[in-house]
């Protein structure tokens, strides 16, 4: 289908946007990317007045290191994500995610703020920064406001991101020496969205995980984090250790059937790849063959 | 509000300006406005990748991009490729491996096979399995089509040697 027709204006600076954007609040829609808006305007799902577009505007983009603060730009496309030397190396956790999202060319496009800022909860992008502890920096023309990744999504597409705000960018602290990382999905075909999927991090000291941060995505309405995985810390991880924690997602989990899975499997393939991450990041083969919960 | 706007690109090498309504994507720019018809349009939500183009080098869904945001930037379609003989190895292995047939996948595939031909040059069957992973094609069963760019990236490795 084609969209339906609005009007188009291009932001010159944030400044600008936020203009915009308080002018017109919500007739009007913020075109990065365009990689989610686009097939949505295709299909008639959204029929926004006005897209402001803030592809051009070069000081939302980029990768910063400071003060042991990873700073992402808004504007950052995935591929850009994909090749940075600099998350592959304090935050490698987004390195394996960005893989997962979408194909080549969409990645070519496709923008890190954009993809949080649509909170599709079936993306990879939301997961990851729960699971890295991430702060949201928005702006409006009246101020900016800083706001923790466990708070910014609120449901299916939705987000604490008011029609007059604008995303700026998304702050990681550094990974630390002894962090490790987990992630992975199971979808039908590379690149579709998944049917479930975990971005974990934690810290390793020997055989025991603290500070173990389990970022689910497609299991709700939006992404979670796991608070089973305080069964997982402070001392090494034991099957019945584990069997508590499987027990204390399902519980915590209300996944939702559609065409691509039943509730039932999205608990099944969520307890799998807890003893799937639980196993891979404390190299723990014994541990893997859990899921048959 | 929802007036014509001026936009001004070059399209395989030549600079064309044009006057557009702002929901027009760049497949249907290039189609309807410049005859530019091997730019294939089949999902228009950006899931099949038979609009494949390149923009300012990098491979595109050329249906998830108004033409209204290529003001300024380099398009080249599968006719730019095709005409300047860059892809002409690769379409002869498409035919000799019968890597189509219906054909309408094709210009996407091609650009999309292209694109890992260039920058992954060693890419072995599972890599270029992935990076053709968002074109789809109903008819070959894409063994064919994974046999052909293989066949190409060997002949142009051997080539360069």
């Amino acid at each position: 289908m084609k969209a339906s027709a609005f009007s188009y204006t291009r932001a010159s600076s944030v400044v600008d946007a936020l203009e915009l954007l308080a002018r017109h609040g919500d007739q009007a829609k913020v075109l990065s990317g365009g990689q989610s808006l686009m097939p949505a305007l295709n299909l008639r799902l959204s029929a926004p007045e006005l897209l402001v577009d803030i592809g051009a505007i070069a000081e939302l983009r980029g990768v910063a290191v400071e003060n042991g603060v990873l700073r992402i730009g808004a504007l950052t496309r995935h591929v850009d994500v994909l090749r940075s030397a600099e998350i592959a190396k304090h935050a490698p956790l987004l390195t394996d995610a960005i893989a997962h999202v979408a194909h080549p060319a969409i990645r070519n496009r496709g923008t890190f703020g954009g993809s949080l800022a649509h909170a599709d909860p079936a993306s990879e992008l939301p997961a990851c920064v729960l699971a890295l502890d991430a702060v949201l920096l928005v702006r409006s023309k009246n101020g900016e406001r800083r706001i923790r990744a466990v708070e910014f999504f609120t449901g299916i597409y939705e987000t604490l991101l008011s029609p007059e705000e604008l995303l700026i960018a998304v702050e990681i602290p550094v990974a630390k020496p002894n962090a490790v990382h987990f992630f992975h999905e199971y979808s039908r075909r590379k690149g579709d969205y998944a049917i479930v999927g975990l971005a974990a991090s934690a810290i390793r000291d020997g055989d025991v995980l603290e500070n173990l941060r389990l970022g689910y995505f497609a299991v709700g309405d939006k992404p979670m984090l796991a608070t089973a995985s305080e069964h997982l810390t402070g001392r090494p991880v034991t099957a019945s250790m584990l069997a508590d924690a499987q027990t204390a997602l399902d519980a915590e989990l209300d996944p939702q059937e559609d065409q691509q899975a039943s509730a039932g499997m999205r608990r099944y393939l969520a307890r799998q790849l807890m003893a799937r991450c639980v196993s891979t990041l404390l190299d723990r083969q014994d541990l893997a063959t859990r899921a048959l919960v | 509000m929802t007036d014509l706007v001026p936009i001004s690109l070059t399209v395989n090498g030549e600079r064309v300006s044009a006057q557009v309504l702002p929901r027009l994507n760049l497949a249907d720019f290039l189609r309807e406005q410049l005859g530019l018809t091997g730019t294939h349009v089949g999902c228009e939500h950006g899931v099949c990748g038979a609009c494949t183009v390149r923009v300012n080098g990098d491979t595109v869904r050329a249906c998830l991009l108004l033409a209204v945001q290529a003001e300024n930037a380099s398009v080249q379609t599968i006719e730019g490729l095709s005409d300047s003989g860059e892809v002409s190895d690769l379409q002869a292995a498409f035919r000799a491996r019968n890597a189509l047939q219906c054909g309408y996948c094709t210009p996407g595939m091609l650009m999309a096979a292209q694109d890992i031909l260039i920058h992954e040059p060693q890419a072995d069957r599972e890599q270029i399995r992935e990076h053709l992973s968002g074109n789809y094609c109903r008819c070959t069963g894409y063994h064919a089509i994974v046999d052909a760019v293989q066949a190409t990236a060997r002949a142009r490795s051997e080539q360069t040697r």
